[in-house]
């Protein structure tokens, strides 16, 4: 089973407001790293924003090789 | 001197309470400059004791607090050195930051770290040595010493034992995993969360609040509740430097320093 679509649509209009670009720019597909060109510091830090709007803990080595939307939706997912 | 502007670091008396600012590019990595200017501050932090009450550390850099000991540097050094001389002059380094360590662990004053964003290895450890913790939401906090085959050498363990269940304190280590503010104030390490951009003005108010109070009696209930470890930091040290001799030490601070892994803070 893969991530709610509205879990998804949080995390895209959360990392669009936060690092400042436009949502529609934003795929589930993308490459995060690429499209929102960040580092892995600026990462964590959205992991941390996720991990308060969610209201989880998701630990970092979760997201080892997670580079894409939609399979940082599903860790997160697994932890709501 | 009551204030100081350093390459790395400043300090200055503002309202009864010590400033120390970190201020050093890219994220206040621990190097020699920013060890020679903090044995400079510790040097004079005595002269404060009559007109201050409290130390309010923090950063200015946006990035964060502090990304901890400047591996770029230790790694170059000890390229440069024979094995057994760059043991010693790890070593050397490794004293030389304890004891500034602490020294602001036993201070009279109050201590406080105000922290946000970065506040890794290194920076965690000195935020450790303050007596409150107050962080900005969005501080994120890690020991990765292990990923280089190492383990945290400026007293973190020791001070996390002081503070923490061990339980806690073995998830720190062995995972290498990062936690939240939240998470930490839970576990009892932070003591105030704060919202973004709001660490600093929060610990001046702390440090006001302490102000209030008599100064001989903050000083006696911080040398009771908060002994230092010193024998367990001894003992850290020789660990460290029994790991450091070790090959996949150069071998996992290549790999970092050389790294263009788009997440090389990732675990």
């Amino acid at each position: 089973m893969g991530p709610s679509k509205q879990t998804l649509e949080e995390i895209l209009s959360l990392a669009a407001t936060h690092f400042k670009v436009p949502r529609e720019k934003l795929t589930p597909d993308d490459d995060f790293f690429k499209t929102l060109g960040i580092d892995s510091l600026q990462a964590l830090d959205l992991l941390t924003r996720l991990e308060h709007h969610f209201r989880i803990e998701l630990p970092d080595y979760e997201l080892q090789g997670v580079s894409d939307f939609r399979t940082l939706a599903d860790r997160i997912q697994a932890r709501l | 001197m009551e204030s100081f502007h350093g390459e790395a670091l400043s300090w200055e008396l503002r309202d009864g309470a010590v400033e120390l600012a970190l201020h050093r590019e890219p994220c206040n990595e621990i190097g020699s400059l920013t060890l020679d200017e903090l044995e400079k501050f510790v040097t004079i932090l005595k002269n404060f004791e009559q007109q201050a009450h409290a130390l309010i550390i923090y950063s200015e850099l946006k990035a964060g607090f502090c990304a901890g000991a400047d591996l770029r540097e230790l790694y170059r050094r000890s390229q440069e050195l024979q094995q057994r001389q760059a043991a010693r002059g790890v070593r050397h380094y490794l004293e030389r930051i304890h004891r500034v360590l602490n020294t602001i662990d036993a201070s009279p004053l109050t201590t406080i770290a105000a922290v946000h964003g970065v506040t890794f290895g290194g920076g965690f450890e000195l935020a450790l040595v303050c007596d409150l913790m107050i962080a900005d939401k969005m501080a994120r906090f890690c020991f990765p010493e292990l990923r280089l085959g190492l383990i945290p050498g400026f007293g973190g363990i020791p001070r996390l034992k002081r503070d923490l269940g061990n339980a806690v304190v073995r998830d720190l280590l062995l995972t290498g995993r990062s936690f939240n503010a939240t998470r930490l104030q839970q576990v009892g390490l932070v003591s105030q969360v704060v919202g973004e951009g709001e660490s600093l003005r929060v610990a001046r108010a702390t440090a006001a609040q302490l102000g209030k109070f008599d100064r001989r009696t903050a000083i006696a209930a911080k040398k009771f509740i908060k002994p230092i470890p010193y024998e367990e930091l001894q003992r850290e040290i020789n660990v460290f430097c029994e790991l450091f001799a070790e090959p996949a030490v150069e071998a996992g601070l290549r790999k970092f320093v050389e790294s263009e892994d788009a997440q090389p803070y990732l675990p």
